[in-house]
C-alpha cells in the first residue's frame, strides 16, 4: 500500500481515499460530493488540458482540478 | 383538502422531469423573495386532495454554500410543506442519501422517490425499496420520472403522508464519541434557552454551529449574542482537540459520518450489484471520445457552429413568415389611417418597433430549443469540464461558462439571466469577473442588430460572420476578464468540483417547457417593456416636428413638381394613391414624377427627424463619432440600445421608415441599409463590434448593480464598455479606411 497525493494516480488506477486535509469551503463542496475516507475512487480521464481531472466515485463521475486533489490522499495498491 | 408538497433532490436526479410529469403545462414560474433562484410551481390531483408542488432547486447538501442551497433550505424552514418528496437517483444512492440524512436531521416528513430505476436496473443495481423504507422510516417509491412509471403510487404515498401530519421527530445520528457528547450538551442549551427555536431544531442549530454554518451563526449572534459565544467557544474547544487527536475538523468527522451510516444502512441488504461494477456504461464510452484530447475541442465547436447552421436554416422560414406578418399590418393600417401623427405612431412607432423585434422569435426559439438540448443531455457540464483549464487562465471558473453561455456564449442568450447564473459562484471575484464581461456575449437581443447587419452587407457569408462575432465576443471577454482580474478585481481561485451527469435524452416534454419559458420572457419583453421604449423613442423622434414654415415649403415644392407635371400625369398619381392598396401601374412618365416626390418627402422626414429631440442628440455626438463610422442616425438607434439592445434594429427601422413614405414599398431594413448611401461593410463592421461590446442594456445594468452589490459597478459597466467598444469600433474603421475598405 502506497500514500499518495489523488493528483498522483494514473487513468484507471483504482485508489481508496484516507484523508481529505482541506477545510472550509473547498473542504465542504469535496465531502458533500461523497469524498470521504473509505471511498473508492477510479480517475476516468482528464480534459484535454490535462486538467480538470475526471473520477469514478460510488457510481457517478466527479470532476475536480488537479490542485484540488491534492488536498486529498489517497492509498492505493503496489 | 389542500397540502403543499416541495420537490428536493440533487442536480440530475431527473427532478425537473418529475416535475412536468407530475404538473404538466400547469405550472407558475417565478422568483424566490430577494434571489434570482428560480420558483416552480404547479399542481396535482389526488383524490380530491389538490396538492401544490413546489420545485426546489436542485442541491447536493443543506449547508449555506449557494443560493440553492439557501433558498431550499429556507423553504422547508419558512413554509414547513406538509412533506418533501426527495427524488432520488437510484443509481447512485449513496450520494443521494446524504441530502435524504440532513432533511431527516432538520425534523422535516420525507418521503422518497426512487427515480431512474430502469437505469439502476441496467447497471445490475437491484434496489430493496421495502428495507430502505423501514430502515430510513420513510416511504419510498421506485419511479420513471421520463415514462411517468410510479407517479400514481408516489401521489398516493405523499396525500397519505401529507394528510396524515405526524409530527416527525428530527432524526439523530451518532457522530462518534468526540463529537456526540458535545453535540448533546449544545443542543441542550440551545433547547433550554429556546435559541433560534421557531426555525430550528436544537440539535440541528448545534449541528450547523458544528459545521461552521455562516447563515446559522450570522443569526444565532443576532438572536443571542451571549449563547452564541458561548456555542462558538464550544466548537472551538472541539475543533483544537480533534485537531491535537485526529488532525481533523468537526465538520469533517459529521460528513464522513453521515457517510459511514448511510453504508452500514446500504450494507443491511438494501443494495445488490450484478455483474461487474467497474464496467464502463455507454456514458463512460462516450465520454471517451466527447472530451479526448483531441476529438473533444474538435466536436465541441463542430457542435457549437452547428448550431448556428441548423438554427438559422430551420428558422428563415418562419421568420419570413413573421416579418411577412407584421409588412402586412403596416401595410393594411397605413392604407386605413388618416395622414397624421397618428398614422405615424401605430406603423412607425409601434407596428416597426414591436414587429422588428418579433420577427426574431422563431430564430429565438430554435437557439433555445438548441441549448436546452446540449443541456439537458449534459454536454455543457462537459463543455465546462473541457474549458475550466482554459477559464481559470483567465481568472474565471469552469461555472464561469454557464453564465457566458447563458448570455449568449452560444448565441441567442440574455445578459440578465447570464448575470444572474453568475450566482452559482461563490467566490466574489470571479463571480464579479464573469457578471462583468458576460454582458459581452452575443445575446438574443443583440442577434437581431447582427443579423439585419450581416443580411445587408455580407450576405454570402452569413453564418460565418455570425460565427466570427460569437467567436471575437469570447475572445474579448476573456481577455477583458483578465484585464479585471489582474487590476480592480485581483485575487485567489475557488473550488471547482463538479458532477459529469450521464448522457441522457432529453425528454421533448421537458425540452418544450424549458424553450417556450424562455422564449416567452422574450416575447413579453417586446410586449412591455420594448412596445413602451419605441413609443418613446417614437415621440422622441417626433418631437418637436418641424417648424409651419418649413413644412409648408415642402409642400410648396410638391406642388411646385405636381404643377409642372401634364394635368393627365398629375391626375393619374392622384388615381394611383387613392388606390393605393391594390398596386396600380403607373406610366414611365408618372413613375418620373412619383420618384421627385418620394424624393422630397424622404427629405422633408429626414429635416424632421433632425429637426427632432432624437436627432439633435445624434447630432452633437456625430462629431465624435464619425471616428467610428457612424452618422446620427446611427447614434440614434445606439442611445436607443441603451434600453434594450433589440432597439437598435427597431430604431434603424424608425429612422428609416420616417423617410419614406410609400405603404406599398415595405421592403426590409436590410435592403433599405444596403441601398443608404455611407453604409459600406465596413460601416456594418464597425457597428457589429460597437453594439457587442458597449454598455449593457438597462436591465443588464441594473442586475449587474444588484448582483454586485453596489450601483459603482453598474456604473462601470456602462462607461468602461462604451469606452472600450468605441476605441475597438474606431481602430476597425480607420484602419479598414486607410486600408481602402
Amino acid at each position: 500500500m502506497r500514500r499518495v497525493p489523488l493528483r498522483r494516480i494514473r487513468e484507471n488506477e483504482r485508489a481508496v481515499i484516507v484523508a481529505v486535509r482541506a477545510e472550509g469551503e473547498l473542504g465542504r463542496r469535496i465531502r458533500d460530493m461523497g469524498l470521504v475516507p473509505g471511498t473508492a475512487v477510479t480517475v476516468t480521464g482528464r480534459a484535454p488540458l490535462r486538467d480538470p481531472v475526471a473520477l469514478r466515485v460510488m457510481g457517478y463521475t466527479l470532476t475536480l482540478r488537479n490542485n484540488e486533489a491534492d488536498w486529498i490522499d489517497v492509498e492505493v495498491e503496489d | 383538502m389542500e397540502a403543499t408538497i416541495a420537490l428536493a433532490g440533487n442536480p440530475n436526479s431527473g427532478k425537473s422531469t418529475l416535475f412536468n410529469a407530475l404538473t404538466g403545462a400547469r405550472q407558475r414560474v417565478g422568483n424566490y423573495p430577494g434571489v434570482t433562484v428560480e420558483k416552480k410551481e404547479g399542481r396535482y390531483e389526488h383524490n380530491g386532495l389538490r396538492l401544490n408542488i413546489v420545485d426546489l432547486p436542485g442541491t447536493y447538501s443543506l449547508t449555506a454554500y449557494s443560493p440553492e442551497e439557501v433558498v431550499a433550505r429556507d423553504f422547508l424552514v419558512a413554509h414547513r410543506p406538509a412533506l418533501v418528496v426527495h427524488v432520488v437517483d437510484a443509481a447512485n444512492l449513496e450520494r443521494n442519501l446524504y441530502l435524504t440524512l440532513q432533511f431527516l436531521e432538520l425534523g422535516v416528513p420525507v418521503a422518497i422517490a426512487l427515480n431512474m430505476i430502469d437505469v439502476a436496473a441496467e447497471r445490475g443495481i437491484r434496489i430493496d425499496a421495502e428495507k430502505l423504507a423501514r430502515l430510513l422510516g420513510v416511504p419510498v417509491v421506485p419511479t420513471v420520472a421520463r415514462s411517468g412509471k410510479g407517479k400514481e403510487a408516489l401521489m398516493e404515498a405523499a396525500a397519505a403522508a401529507a394528510t396524515a401530519r405526524a409530527l416527525i421527530p428530527p432524526r439523530f445520528i451518532s457522530y462518534g464519541s468526540d463529537v456526540d457528547p458535545v453535540l448533546a450538551e449544545m443542543s441542550r442549551r440551545i433547547e433550554t434557552a429556546g435559541f433560534l427555536a421557531r426555525r430550528f431544531p436544537a440539535r440541528w442549530t448545534a449541528l450547523k454551529y458544528l459545521e461552521g454554518d455562516e447563515q446559522v451563526r450570522a443569526l444565532g449572534a443576532k438572536a443571542d449574542p451571549r449563547l452564541h459565544a458561548e456555542l462558538e467557544t464550544a466548537v472551538a474547544r472541539l475543533t483544537e482537540h480533534l485537531q491535537a487527536t485526529a488532525d481533523t475538523y468537526p465538520e469533517a468527522v459529521i460528513a464522513d459520518q453521515r457517510y459511514g451510516f448511510i453504508r452500514s444502512l446500504l450494507m443491511q441488504g438494501v443494495v445488490a450489484h450484478t455483474g461487474d461494477r467497474s464496467r464502463l456504461f455507454l456514458s463512460d464510452k462516450i465520454d471517451k471520445v466527447v472530451t479526448q484530447r483531441f476529438v473533444g475541442p474538435l466536436l465541441m465547436a463542430a457542435v457549437v457552429w452547428g448550431l448556428y447552421h441548423v438554427t438559422f436554416g430551420i428558422s428563415k422560414t418562419p421568420v419570413g413568415w413573421v416579418e411577412g406578418f407584421f409588412g402586412w399590418l403596416k401595410g393594411a393600417a397605413g392604407a386605413h389611417l388618416e395622414e397624421g401623427l397618428l398614422k405615424s405612431l401605430i406603423t412607425s412607432g409601434i407596428i416597426d418597433g414591436v414587429g422588428g423585434v418579433l420577427g426574431f422569435t422563431p430564430l429565438i426559439l430554435f437557439m433555445f430549443f438548441g441549448i436546452a438540448l446540449l443541456e439537458d443531455t449534459g454536454y455543457l457540464a462537459r463543455v465546462a469540464f473541457m474549458l475550466d483549464r482554459v477559464f481559470r487562465a483567465f481568472g474565471l471558473h469552469g461555472s464561469s461558462v454557464m453564465a457566458f453561455i447563458v448570455s449568449g456564449g452560444i448565441a441567442g442568450g440574455c445578459a440578465v439571466p447570464g448575470v444572474m447564473a453568475t450566482r452559482v459562484l461563490k467566490s466574489p471575484r470571479e463571480r464579479l469577473a464573469t457578471l462583468l464581461t458576460a454582458p459581452f456575449m452575443n445575446c438574443g437581443a443583440k442577434l437581431p442588430v447582427f443579423a439585419l447587419l450581416t443580411a445587408a452587407f455580407f450576405e454570402s457569408h452569413q453564418a460565418l460572420v455570425m460565427f466570427g462575432i460569437t467567436a471575437v465576443a469570447w475572445v474579448g471577454a476573456l481577455l477583458v476578464a483578465k484585464l479585471l482580474r489582474t487590476t480592480v478585481i485581483r485575487g485567489a481561485a475557488t473550488p471547482f468540483v463538479m458532477e459529469l451527469p450521464p448522457y441522457r435524452l432529453p425528454t421533448l416534454k421537458g425540452l418544450m417547457i424549458h424553450t417556450w419559458e424562455r422564449t416567452w420572457q422574450y416575447i413579453k419583453k417586446a410586449g412591455t417593456v420594448i412596445l413602451a421604449i419605441s413609443i418613446l423613442l417614437w415621440a422622441m423622434m417626433t418631437f418637436p416636428q418641424l417648424p409651419e414654415e418649413v413644412q409648408a415649403q415642402f409642400d410648396e415644392r410638391c406642388a411646385a413638381v405636381l404643377a409642372a407635371a401634364p394635368a393627365e400625369i398629375a391626375a393619374e398619381i392622384e388615381a394611383a394613391k387613392e388606390a393605393a392598396a391594390e398596386g396600380v401601374e403607373l406610366s414611365a412618365q408618372a413613375r418620373a414624377v412619383k420618384e421627385q416626390l418620394l424624393t422630397l418627402e424622404a427629405e422633408k422626414a429626414g429635416a424632421a427627424l433632425e429637426h427632432s429631440i432624437a436627432g439633435r442628440i445624434g447630432r452633437a455626438l456625430e462629431g465624435v463619432s464619425r471616428l467610428a463610422g457612424f452618422d446620427w442616425r446611427t447614434n440614434i438607434a445606439l442611445v436607443g440600445g441603451f434600453a434594450a439592445k433589440e432597439v437598435v434594429v427597431s430604431t434603424l427601422g424608425t429612422a428609416y421608415s420616417l423617410g419614406e413614405v410609400d405603404p406599398e414599398e415595405s421592403g426590409s431594413l436590410a435592403e433599405k441599409l444596403a441601398e443608404t448611401p455611407g453604409w459600406r461593410p465596413l460601416t456594418a463592421l464597425s457597428l457589429i463590434l460597437f453594439t457587442l461590446f458597449y454598455a449593457p442594456c438597462f436591465t443588464a445594468v441594473v442586475c449587474i448593480a444588484r448582483e454586485a452589490g453596489t450601483w459603482r459597478w453598474g456604473a462601470f459597466a456602462m462607461v468602461f464598455n462604451t469606452l472600450l467598444a468605441f476605441t475597438l469600433a474606431v481602430l476597425v474603421y480607420q484602419t479598414g479606411s486607410a486600408l481602402g475598405f
